[in-house]
């Protein structure tokens, strides 16, 4: 089954290159495009792999997306800021018409990465491995179009960038595979926002195969969200991967409400002293959906710290997974590491598997992680009705306020907005 | 206002309440006291629909409807109160979001329109003065991190703006330092009306000397084992509950 399922992939990255338009990034998809042949497909025996199948995703003969289909503008999601820049992706393809880029610093490199410079795309590849990711050596063997953004040493970007990748799959298995790559300089600030979308009414079955490389500079500070909103007929696998400078300063938010299969990785490792790092998640799932949320923290010198919240709400029979490693290197003394996974189970057929694992090899540092899985409280659901709120806008708001932890973080107002919609309408 | 008759509760397999006989009219307060252990919580909850208590025998009416087929939420919006012993934690809604919620729950219930944030600002900010409440307790979420006394004081402050008819408050004023125990009964007592009926549950004479009952009843074993005027809850005191019991020569088997 395995191969099999390879060789749609093969066959379209072979045809890829047969395209004028790919001379771009030959070296990197071929390498990839050999990396990708020689590793297995996750199976359930691959540890990290336990609790999620991809056999779905290898028993749908998926067609790479050849070309941007036209989008009607007026389908488009509000930005996420009034002022925000956005570059849009439609199944994986710029769309220049769909995208704004407004006012930026004049010396920020943005744009579509098919049409980058030499210069700007260093580190292409290189943050993120496709030498051990099967699904990263996918997609980086079948880069084309992808959303790229260079922020040069000290610059401050006021607003909000936002990179949008929208599906629209229309009737066919769609392979989609979108690429991002953020790199900032040096005491550099960004806000940077992925969303996956989908078009409303999209319900053929779809696979987005994302990968995000993020490197920041010295003392660099990048506040990142990623809002994962496929549709539930969709498969997504993503792996978000970063590299911190000596004092950079990362923050992310992942937001899961969509998909029916998803994965979604994020890798974050520290390069250099005294940085920081906050990783948060919020996943919300209902139905049958299955959300998996893999991350890794790689303390790999010393005296930085990292801090990490995922919450997960799951109705129905939804199937939660959250497996958290953390690495501390031999030498990665006074390393300061917290890590909580909170998961609320709203039904009984809804199942959650949370899986921390740390290893430490210092012995000066400071490690704790936490795991807790509960229902809603019943004493708390109580109270509220003897105040007059009926039992199932009690729920709501009990569920509402388990997420709001970390909703309430989010700096971005349109993004908590729409999660506060979501929270307060969907029957989670 | 509330007729209690025979009532009979408890839980799995432990009878609590073994036929409790009230009546409350309104405009009256009525003290329950009792030693620990004796139902008292247990007849509050019964009142307000806890789950976890099933009722065996009797019935309780409230303004002549039978109060123990309904809903917590809808005696909530029909006007019963209960001010908890234990107030209830609540993590990430805030007091102002919480009240907000449930006092339109309450108005729509009554037909009454929502009041908008500014209305209901106006409001709370009202009776938040009358508990010398600090106004920042609004902003913070319900109860989470509030000393002992500020989540009693919470609960009448929620009770001042709910606005109920019949007012159940199990021992508001334990865990009270003497200046916000007479804060507390002045809230109280500001909240007498002739349409409205106060049950209050207390261990402590002192409270009564603020909040002047009409009527002191004793729960022991399940049951009211003996009532009076005001007086009796000074004669308990001096007497202790053995007394009671012992007057009450009948409850022994009970
Ligand atoms: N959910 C429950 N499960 C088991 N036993 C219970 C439960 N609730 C109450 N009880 C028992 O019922 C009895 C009465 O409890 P209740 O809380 O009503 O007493 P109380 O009069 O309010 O006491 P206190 O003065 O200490 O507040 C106690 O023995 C208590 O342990
Ligand atoms: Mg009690």
């Amino acid at each position: 089954m395995t191969v099999d399922a390879k060789q749609p992939f093969l066959k379209a990255i072979d045809e890829l290159e047969r395209t004028p338009r790919s001379a771009n990034f030959y070296a990197l998809r071929q390498t990839a495009r050999t990396q990708f042949r020689e590793l297995p497909f996750p199976t359930p025996r691959t540890e990290d792999w336990r609790f999620t199948s991809v056999a779905p995703v290898l028993q749908t003969p998926f067609e790479p997306a050849r070309q941007a289909s036209e989008l009607n503008a007026a389908l488009l999601p509000p930005p996420s800021a009034p002022d925000a820049v956005r570059l849009t992706f439609v199944n994986g393809w710029f769309a220049p018409k769909l995208s704004t880029l407004g006012q930026l610093p004049a010396r920020i490199a943005i744009g579509n990465l098919a049409h980058a410079k030499l210069e700007e795309t260093l580190q292409l590849a290189r943050i993120a491995a496709a030498d051990e990711q099967v699904f990263t050596a996918l997609n980086t063997a079948l880069i084309h179009d992808g959303a790229f953004v260079l922020v040069p040493d000290h610059v401050v970007v006021d607003r909000p960038i936002e990179f949008l990748y929208l599906a629209l799959p229309g009737g066919e298995h769609l392979a989609i595979t979108p690429r991002t790559l953020i790199v900032t300089g040096k005491n550099s600030r960004a806000t940077l926002v992925e969303r996956y979308l989908a078009v409303a009414g999209a319900d053929d079955s779809y696979f987005t195969n994302a990968v995000t490389e993020i490197a920041l500079g010295p003392a660099a500070v990048l506040d990142h969200y990623k809002v994962q909103q496929e549709s539930l007929h969709a498969f997504h696998i993503a792996n978000t991967q970063v590299v911190l400078g000596a004092a950079a300063n990362f923050t992310t938010h992942y937001i899961a409400l969509g998909g029916n299969l998803v994965r979604n990785e994020v890798r974050v490792r520290f390069e250099g002293q005294n940085a920081e790092a906050t990783v948060n998640g919020l996943y919300l799932a209902a139905g049958k959906q299955h959300l998996d949320s893999y991350t890794v923290i790689d303390h790999a010198v010393p005296n930085c710290a990292s801090h990490e919240l995922y919450k997960g709400v799951l109705a129905d029979q939804a199937h939660g997974v959250f497996n958290g490693k953390i690495f501390v290197r031999q030498d990665a003394q006074k390393t300061d590491a917290k890590q909580t996974n909170k998961v609320l189970l709203l039904s009984d057929a809804a199942t959650i598997n949370t899986k921390p694992q740390l290893e430490i090899f210092a012995d000066d540092v400071k490690c704790t992680h936490g795991a807790t899985i509960g229902q809603l409280d019943a004493d708390q659901v109580f109270y509220l009705q003897t105040r007059g709120i009926p039992a199932e806008q009690a729920r709501r708001l009990l569920t509402y306020a388990f997420a709001n932890d970390i909703v309430s973080r989010i700096k971005i107002e349109a993004i908590r907005d729409q999660l506060e919609n979501v929270l307060v309408q969907r029957n989670l | 206002m509330l007729t209690i008759s025979n009532l009979h509760a408890g839980v799995a397999d432990k009878k609590i309440l073994r036929g409790v006989n009230l009546q409350v009219n309104a405009g009256e307060v009525h003290a329950i006291m009792g030693p620990n252990g004796s139902g008292k919580s247990t007849l509050a909850g019964v009142l307000a629909g806890r789950e976890a208590f099933e009722v065996t025998e009797g019935e309780v009416l409230y303004e002549g409807k039978n109060l123990l087929a309904m809903d917590p939420e809808e005696r909530a919006c029909e006007g019963l109160f209960l001010a908890f012993q234990y107030p209830v934690e609540i993590p990430g809604v805030t007091n102002n979001y919480f009240l907000r919620a449930a006092l339109n729950s309450i108005r729509k219930h009554q037909g009454k329109p929502d009041l908008d944030a500014a209305e209901f600002l106006k409001l709370v900010k009202e009776k938040i003065k009358i508990l010398h409440m600090p106004d920042d307790l609004l902003k913070r979420p319900v109860n989470e991190g509030f000393s002992g006394g500020e989540k009693k004081r919470n609960e009448i402050f929620q009770m001042a703006v709910l606005d109920p008819k019949l007012c159940v408050l199990d021992e508001t004023d334990s865990g009270l330092d003497i200046d916000a125990l007479r804060t507390v009964a002045d809230g109280v007592n500001a909240l007498r009306r002739p349409d409205r009926a106060m049950v209050v549950i207390t261990h402590y004479q002192r409270l009564l000397q603020y909040i002047i009952p009409d009527r002191v009843h004793v729960l022991s074993g399940g049951r009211i084992a003996k009532s009076g005027g005001k007086e009796l809850a000074l004669e308990l005191e001096a007497k202790g509950y053995d007394w009671v019991k012992e007057t009450e020569p009948a409850l022994a088997g009970a």
